[in-house]
């Protein structure tokens, strides 16, 4: 066993990966602690929020780049997996504010406000971390079970599952901007305290949850790479380019999608957990349909069926969207719509087959 | 998710036949692709259909396949597996094997993985994530790659594959299956001369260790290969018998040559 998961990248592939997961998770965090503030080499507070923030993306496109990918099945719905994590995440920590909110109440301000004057019983259990860490683990994965089972069964696919997700997303937004829904409404959750007691506002708090993002997205990569390198892999891409000879090989296809689409949806929930306590906010504005489809984009510009593109195409299109709305707000979602059709037509494999490419020319030169 | 559990693995032929097709009736929006089929596959057989488009030969192959469901009629492998009562990946795994019109095979993948997806194992999630490819297998798949001669391509990505190969490349993904019987939609079409020799050679060494069904146009080749002959019109059963003898059939020839 130990052995296969050595297998799974060359020495020289796995030191690179080793220095970087050196680099983000000791490097920077030696570089805030170390380094003076009046340096030029200090690693401000700050950084840490917003590098957890992309960490979180990366972690969503690694999500769909198994599915969509490896898989060929498009989800412009994983939005909603997102956010099932984050809300979990986002009921617990409202729950540890304890009464130090607003009204100094011991329920949420929200339902304060909106004059309840008892917990709904599906916020029973949050108080505890090992039970929402339950719900995260499970909710948006047995979820994604339940609609998938039905989805592909029935023999949904491509366009039209797409558009399902697009809808599921959509609804699921309108459900949960109602205030009588009973998760905050369209302001969500947010004001939040303390995490496991230790206090949000604390430079090391968030220096430690961007740490554990980093580790956790090591790890789903890791995990990642397994499924894709073992025959599952094999048979995932063969049902992305010809299902029916996969089927009549013997294969049970409804049961690989499936598969690979609850370890999506599963990896995409975790993400959002890990999103909420660093940004400090989860509303239902993440369900938008253009939220899902900008996490599409994300892997279509790194390079589909990589994994190691997701990566790259997360952090690249969330780095420009973090320029532009400084720079030219307006704009952003025109660069964006600009970027997804300059990528679909002219580079359909991505950032990492650019650099396929690039490499291979320089290697034919050579050969010349 | 896993055990798929393949119920009764052996095919009862005590009666010598190993597909049985009754009555079988199959229409779209009143058009019956398939009228009142009767057709019977013996054991070890190699059988060649023949018949003009539209005369319900993919058709066929597609309700055998479990890919379509006849409306009326019996379809069974051997005496105790009802074909229409299971679902393609069942039907697989019980020993039917197809090979489609148009070459379907994984393009992305090597010749090797290729056959490696096809090679008759356990197919569920779990033993495909957990498990690699013993020594045994290896040698399966290397004896294949022999057989159809594709042995150079091991690493070859089967989108590069001439045309001829791609076909090779199938059938030798349906022989790894190990199955009983080898349904095999129009193998030459699109081939050169030479390889429609090899691939006729293929097909007649591989008879009689399995039963095999070709649908075919191309006359010169059936010819060489075929001891029987079923012709389909219109969804039933025209004629049926020696090469020479379905070829001077006066209804044959008014189907083929008439109107």
């Amino acid at each position: 066993m130990i052995r296969k998961f050595i297998h799974l990248h060359s020495l020289r592939e796995w030191l690179f990966i080793f220095t970087i997961l050196a680099i983000a998770t000791v490097l920077l965090p030696l570089f805030n602690i170390l380094v003076p503030e009046e340096s030029v080499l200090h690693v401000p507070n700050y950084m840490f929020a917003l590098m957890g923030k992309y960490l979180c993306y990366a972690l969503v496109a690694l999500a769909i780049d198994l599915i969509w990918g490896y898989t060929g099945i498009l989800s412009l719905g994983h939005g909603v997996f997102f956010s099932a994590g984050g809300y979990a995440m986002g009921m617990y920590l409202m729950r540890s504010v304890g009464k130090e909110g607003v009204y100094k109440s011991d329920l949420p301000d929200f339902m304060v406000f909106l004059d309840w004057k008892e917990l709904p019983w599906y916020w029973y259990g949050f108080d505890s971390f090992i039970f929402t860490l339950l719900v995260i683990l499970i909710l948006p994965a047995l979820f994604a079970f339940t609609f998938g089972y039905f989805a592909f069964k029935s023999r949904i696919k491509g366009v039209y599952f797409a558009i399902i997700t697009q809808a599921m997303t959509f609804a699921l937004m309108l459900l949960f901007f109602r205030n009588e829904t009973g998760f905050g409404g369209n302001n969500g959750l947010t004001d939040f305290k303390r995490i496991l007691g230790y206090s949000l506002q604390e430079p090391s708090t968030k220096m430690s949850l961007y740490i554990i993002t980093a580790i956790i997205l090591f790890l789903s990569y890791i995990l990642s790479r397994y499924v894709v390198q073992s025959k599952l892999g094999r048979v995932l891409t063969a049902i992305r380019d010809a299902e029916s000879r996969v089927m009549f090989s013997g294969y049970n296809t409804v049961h690989y999608k499936l598969f690979i689409w609850t370890l999506s949806a599963f990896l995409c929930g975790i993400a959002g957990a890990l999103y909420v306590p660093q940004v400090g906010i989860i509303n239902p504005s993440e369900m938008q349909p253009s939220n899902s489809i900008e996490m599409a984009i994300w892997v279509a510009v790194g390079g589909r069926g990589t994994l190691s593109g997701a990566l790259v195409g997360a952090g690249l299109v969330n780095g420009a969207k973090s320029w532009f709305t400084v720079a030219a707000p307006d704009y952003w979602l025109y660069f964006l719509g600009t970027l997804f059709i300059v990528v679909t037509l002219y580079f359909p494999k991505g950032f990492t087959g650019i650099f396929a490419r690039f490499n291979s020319k320089e290697k034919s030169k050579e050969s010349t | 998710m896993t055990g798929v559990h393949i119920k009764d693995d052996s095919i009862d032929t005590t009666h010598g036949c190993i597909l049985y097709l009754e009555e079988v009736t199959v229409s779209f929006d009143g058009f019956k692709a398939l009228n009142d089929l009767n057709l019977y596959i013996d054991d070890g057989e190699l059988r060649c259909i023949i018949g003009p488009n539209g005369a319900g030969k993919t058709t066929m192959m597609d309700v055998i396949t479990g890919k379509t469901r006849p409306d009326y009629g019996t379809v069974f492998f051997g005496q105790n597996h009802d074909l229409t009562k299971m679902t393609e990946y069942e039907i697989s795994h019980a020993g039917i094997g197809r090979k489609f019109q148009k070459p379907t095979v994984f393009l992305n993948h090597t010749v090797f993985e290729n056959l490696e997806l096809a090679l008759h194992t356990q197919k569920d999630v779990w033993q495909s994530l957990t498990q690699s490819l013993t020594g045994e297998q290896r040698d399966i798949i290397d004896e294949d790659m022999e057989t159809i001669g594709l042995k150079e391509q091991k690493y070859l990505r089967a989108g590069l594959l001439s045309h001829g190969q791609k076909q090779w490349l199938e059938i030798g993904m349906l022989l790894v299956q190990d199955p009983r019987l080898l349904l095999i939609d129009e193998p030459v079409a699109g081939m050169t001369h030479q390889e429609t020799e090899h691939t006729a050679e293929l097909l007649k060494s591989l008879a009689g260790k399995h039963s095999i069904v070709v649908v075919e146009h191309e006359m010169d080749f059936i010819r060489s290969i075929a001891n029987r002959v079923t012709v389909l019109h219109e969804g039933h059963v025209l004629a049926d018998g020696k090469m020479e003898d379905v070829q001077n059939d006066p209804k044959v020839i008014e189907v083929y040559l008439g109107s």
